[in-house]
């Protein structure tokens, strides 16, 4: 057992880190409230930044040199996200089309026309986004109602997805549909893919409790859409959607954030009788807690890439770590809060400790426990997969969608 | 980044669970079980000291094989999956390494051999009646080269022939070496929650002792011990914490009740991925541990600390829960759930409880803290 690179991989972080350090973008050149993620100052150097990798041949690392990549390991592209992370690079604009949706509609779709895009998109030039979720499919992704009719050489679209992260910013989507509603649910889905301007489609940005606004609605009234940007054949959806979700498990990369030793900091800043809440019996044990559940989602982390290194692909770890991310990051803001007493109530970047990350967390970590996969579904997935316990009762196995009660 | 066993040693963790499997099934634990003045099975211990285990991470000056500490972890993680009712965690993790980390040459040279090869038995006597030993409260004296008190309970304090005693000296506590069938020391059997794993109250009175290496402060002593102890049994803790969610995986395929196996209501489901979730935080817990046991690295203590936390938390979980999953059954003497639940609480026990590791842990890390801020006020 051992932390450290082998030495191949120690040479190509070395080598990465290097070229990280010469190439990466300077933000400190933006006003402070362009630097922040979604805005459009740090997007355009995010763009900037991943044409940089593109011409150095780091934007793609595990695609195969004819498609643009650089013919790479998995643990090779990990170390270079690991650097970028380190050089405090965040860039949550092309990960969804990289690494998940453009080697996605590759398994299906070779066509001169999908592979003219991709290019554009290893460039920085073109995001991507996911147009998969609807309001009456969320846990339950198979549940598509957006309809897709062939009219011709095209297909016309009316419905509804939601949640679609960065939608707003992106160029193309990819677009999961409902062909044939006599067909159980997971027949009868169709894929395509799509530009974002198409007439008829619209993108309303949803403001979250966090009070931001990543995500979004995207409404289609007959929208139309060639045959030949269908991806797989018809009614064979569910096969797209799989191939995404199976490359969403690799893309999970490693996230900052407040942990335990923030708490410890910002109970020694909290004076009281005794001293200081770091005195407090109660809060002690809790950091106990604290340091041993989040250094075991670090831990974790770490046999993922062990699994990664030797070739493997990794086990269910991924599901415990997100599990003990999203609930432990929620605990721990709560417990935040408690120890500031009432002045916990102060959300103000110029009165709250840490220009209230700690009560901006605490809002959004009710996000953590929903997206990616609900802490539900994440245990279901563990008792499933990994402790082969039978799925739930199914009262719409085989059932015609169109006959599947909907509750309205 | 290489944060497994490597192939070699899982080979050795496979044979060792065949070897179990075979030495070890639960007829025998459970004769130990009905049987409790036994202790442990001398038969058992006999086979797996035949296969060379006591010695796995002990020096060959000192008789033993040194296999290494990631291998004796596989080893200690296999016991606890099969229960073995043996005195491996008192005269291996504790013992041995206490005499390894602690001990001068001359008592290395003079005891280890024998711990090595499995001919003796030791532990190391601690506890004193209800609440935390502590440097205020104890009353085992050691004086003039004898000790004189009362240890209770000490964890296969029958079947060790020596033990290793905290008690209060002159000049503050030592850790006291003792010969246990010498004059002055007198013990009895006593029950506890786990019979499967043997205990006595030892009273000594006026028994001949010498102190453990250069002697100094015992308590910081025992913590050092205490770091290798607890990573070792941290693995005890994950075997056993693994074994009982499949026993409960199996049983909720196999129980049907209105009309569907228990394991496809969520109720169950959700519950064993949590109990699963504890069993992958002390796994890597308990591999943190091992490293830093393995390659001595200043963050032992830490790393020690949170894989007992993570240990105890686990089995203890993973045990009650195979219980409830079983319902009425599991609440029989027949079925083998309560051995688990039995044996989480004696492991959840013996090094401390998880609460006393979790002051220590803060601590720790607190300490830790302190030194960084200090660095950086220096730089």
């Amino acid at each position: 057992m051992n932390f450290d690179d082998t030495p191949a991989e120690a040479s190509y972080r070395a080598k990465v880190r290097e070229w990280i350090a010469a190439n990466k973008p300077d933000l400190t050149a933006l006003p402070p409230e362009e630097r922040l993620v979604w805005t459009e100052g740090h997007k355009n150097a995010m763009r900037q930044w991943q044409a940089t990798k593109a011409a150095g041949g780091y934007a793609c690392i595990t695609w195969p040199k004819e498609r643009g990549g650089a013919g790479g390991t998995q643990i090779e592209d990990v170390i270079f996200s690991q650097e970028e992370t380190n050089a405090e690079i965040h860039d949550p604009y092309y990960i969804t089309g990289l690494k998940m949706l453009i080697p996605a509609i590759y398994q299906f779709n070779d066509d001169a026309k999908f592979a003219e895009r991709v290019p554009r998109a290893v460039r920085g030039e073109e995001i991507w986004c996911q147009l998969f979720s609807e309001p009456s499919s969320g846990s339950d992704s198979a549940g598509i109602r957006t309809a897709a009719v062939k009219q011709g050489d095209e297909w016309v679209i009316n419905g509804q997805k939601v949640w679609n992260s960065g939608a707003a910013h992106a160029d193309y989507g990819l677009l999961i549909t409902r062909t044939d509603p006599d067909q159980p649910k997971h027949k009868g889905l169709t894929a395509f893919w799509l530009k974002m301007d198409t007439p008829g489609l619209e993108v309303r940005p949803i403001k979250t409790m966090g009070g931001d606004s990543e995500l979004n609605e995207v409404f289609f009234d007959d929208v139309c859409i060639p045959d030949e940007q269908r991806v797989g054949n018809v009614n064979d959806g569910w096969s797209v959607v799989l191939a995404t979700l199976m490359n969403e498990r690799a893309a999970i990369g490693q996230s900052n954030g407040l942990t335990w030793s923030d708490m410890m900091d910002l109970a020694a800043s909290i004076e009281t009788d005794e001293g200081t809440v770091m005195d407090d019996r109660a809060f002690r044990d809790l950091i106990a807690d604290l340091y041993v559940d989040l250094e075991a989602r670090r831990l974790i982390g770490f046999r993922i890439l062990t699994a990664i290194s030797r070739g493997q692909s990794p086990g269910p770890e991924g599901s415990a770590a997100k599990l003990l991310w999203s609930g432990g990051t929620q605990t721990m803001m709560s417990e935040a809060l408690d120890m500031l007493d009432q002045f916990g109530l102060v959300q103000d970047s110029t009165l709250s400790p840490r220009a209230g990350a700690y009560q901006q967390r605490f809002l959004w970590s009710c996000g953590l426990r929903i997206g990616g996969g609900t802490d539900e579904i994440q245990k279901n997935i563990i008792a499933e997969r990994v402790l082969g316990l039978p799925a739930d009762v199914r009262v719409d196995k085989g059932v015609p969608f169109r006959e599947i009660p909907s509750g309205r | 980044m290489d944060f497994d066993y490597t192939d070699e040693q899982k080979a050795l963790k496979d044979e060792a669970r065949r070897f179990l499997a075979d030495a070890s099934p639960i007829p025998v634990v459970r004769g130990v079980l009905d049987n409790p003045e036994r202790g442990h099975d001398e038969a058992l211990w006999s086979r797996i000291a035949e296969q060379g285990w006591c010695g796995a991470a002990i020096p060959e000056a000192y008789g033993g094989h040194e296999i290494g500490y990631v291998e004796l972890c596989g080893l200690a993680e296999e016991l606890g999956r099969s229960l073995a009712p043996v005195p491996f965690a008192s005269s291996i993790y504790q013992y041995a390494e206490a005499l390894l980390a602690e001990g001068s040459e001359e008592q290395k040279q003079e005891l280890l051999p024998a711990i090595a090869s499995g001919e003796a038995i030791g532990t190391i006597a601690v506890s004193e009646g209800p609440g935390t030993v502590s440097a205020k409260r104890m009353t085992t004296r050691y004086a003039n080269g004898t000790l004189t008190g009362t240890k209770l309970p000490v964890a296969d304090g029958m079947a060790a022939g020596k033990a290793i005693v905290l008690a209060m000296g002159s000049d503050g506590p030592v850790l006291a070496l003792t010969d246990l069938s010498g004059p002055g020391v007198s013990r009895q059997m006593v029950q506890t929650v786990d019979p499967t794993r043997g205990a006595a109250t030892i009273v000594f009175d006026n028994a001949p002792a010498q102190v453990l290496g250069e002697g100094g402060d015992g308590i910081a002593a025992l913590a050092r011990i205490h770091s290798r102890s607890a990573v070792l049994m941290s693995f005890e803790q994950l075997g056993g914490a693994d074994r009982a969610l499949e026993m409960a995986r199996d049983y909720a395929l196999e129980r049907y009740a209105f009309g569907r196996p228990i394991g496809s209501y969520q109720a169950i489901k959700h519950k064993l991925a949590d109990v699963f979730i504890r069993n992958e935080v002390a796994r890597a817990s308990a591999y943190y541990g091992a490293w830093a046991l393995s390659t001595n690295a200043e963050e032992l203590p830490v790393a020690a600390a949170a894989a007992r936390i993570a240990g105890c938390n686990a089995y203890w979980q993973a045990a009650k829960e195979n219980i409830q999953t079983h319902g009425g059954v599991g609440f029989t003497w027949e079925y083998d759930c309560h051995l688990h639940y039995r044996r989480a609480r004696h492991l959840g026990l013996a090094l401390g409880s998880a609460k006393v590791w979790k002051r220590k842990l803060t601590d720790l890390l607190e300490a830790q803290r302190a030194a960084s801020q200090a660095e950086r006020q220096a730089a």
